[in-house]
């Protein structure tokens, strides 16, 4: 398998909530706003190319029955690092997002990929991988958030387009019933297209 | 690779201690940053809700109910004058875990201004409390809590609740009680500079 199908393949043809449909609940979840859904997509796509890097590189010394409880130190270390830094320089983001940034640790997207791929190949296509899941992730929750902001606040990035004029929007968009109907369609659609493709 | 007890117990080992080693560096690197945004955050939330002020005391105050943890009263003066307190207070009524909320009062007791510390209230609904999101909160303004009834009119009171966030609605009021008689009865003590 070449790079570019490394890299390319989070986005349709694997794309890790829609088609793979792993890493729902942060999914549902963090994706009241377009800022919110991309914030949180960013920060795994952080996780996934560095513990996919790492894990890749030491694949070959980690005994098999100690396996997963190595990957999951590894990915706990960079999801601690992630919530630090984020503390530090993006304060507001992070008290948004608040407990899905640790909850990173249990995101499946992150130990299935350290599993199915960075433990069987090397360390520049594990990583070529990572970015390429992680960035479909982000595009898949900004898109989500998007649209749910678009149809439940009536903005787009924090940007009021007053589009049905005294309202703000339909409010059910932004609670939990919302996330599962954006959820559903963009599955739908996405089928869609990776069959025509 | 096959496991035997020696190199799981030293993968691991390693493994960990590698992992806490570059986690305590990263702690004190941003451990500065961290604590210079919270103060920033504090410092935005008080300058908000009192008068203009070039000295500020902290204070922690038991509630005047004597029940739950304490509130912080940060006394401002300008010119060795008091000028105002504000006051970060706390909820459990609010729609999900607990309600910060922050109140300035001037010295006569009247509330300057208020507004949202911290919340985890429904966003789009619960969050209109914060003036961020909405100018619902600015109906407290300049208001004498011994007079103006702080209840939601759905409870008998004179304050317009949120659609559909009457819960948040009410325990943003219960944090400004609380505020308020925690201020009150300890105004003897506070006003002294």
């Amino acid at each position: 398998m070449n790079q570019i199908t490394n890299f390319t393949k989070g986005f349709l043809k694997e794309n890790p909530v829609f088609v793979l449909l792993l890493g729902t609940c942060p999914a549902l979840a963090t994706t009241t706003s377009a800022w919110n859904g991309l914030g949180m997509g960013l920060a795994t796509t952080f996780v996934l190319v560095m513990s996919n890097a790492v894990i890749s590189l030491v694949k070959d010394i980690i005994p098999d029955n100690v396996r997963i409880p190595s990957y999951i130190v590894i990915i706990a270390s960079f999801v601690t690092i992630v919530d630090l830094l984020m503390a530090a320089y993006l304060p507001a983001l992070h008290s948004q997002l608040g407990i899905f940034i640790p909850l990173i640790v249990v995101n499946c997207i992150v130990l299935g990929r350290a599993e199915a791929f960075a433990s069987r190949n090397n360390i520049l296509s594990s990583a070529i991988d990572g970015l390429g899941m992680g960035l479909g992730f982000a595009i898949g929750l900004g898109i989500m958030g998007g649209i749910r902001e678009i149809l439940g606040s009536g903005a787009i990035f924090g940007l009021k387009l007053h589009l049905f004029g005294q309202v703000d929007g339909m409010l059910a968009f932004v609670l939990a019933p919302g996330a599962f109907l954006v959820f559903g369609y963009l599955v739908a659609m996405l089928n869609i297209i990776n069959k025509k493709i | 690779m096959k496991s035997t007890l020696t190199n799981m117990w030293l993968v691991l080992g390693g493994i960990t201690l590698i992992a806490g080693g570059a986690l305590s560096y990263m702690f004190e690197l941003t451990k500065a940053p961290i604590e210079a945004a919270k103060q920033e955050k504090l410092k935005q939330a008080i300058a908000m809700v009192t008068p203009a002020f070039d000295q500020m005391k902290t204070i922690s105050v038991a509630p005047a109910d004597g029940q739950g943890d304490s509130l912080t009263f940060y006394q401002v003066s300008s010119k060795g004058q008091v000028v105002g307190t504000a006051v970060k207070t706390w909820t459990d009524k609010g729609f999900s875990g607990r309600f910060w909320v922050i109140v300035g009062f001037d010295t006569s007791g009247k509330v300057i201004n208020s507004n949202v510390v911290e919340h985890k209230e429904t966003p789009g609904l619960g969050d209109k409390t914060d003036i961020a999101k909405s100018d619902w909160n600015t109906q407290f303004k300049g208001k004498d809590l011994s007079q103006f009834q702080l209840k939601v009119k759905k409870d008998g009171g004179q304050v317009d609740a949120i659609t559909a966030a009457t819960i948040s609605s009410r325990a943003y009021c219960d944090a400004l009680q609380r505020a308020y008689d925690a201020y009150m009865l300890n105004q003897k003590n506070t006003t002294k500079p």
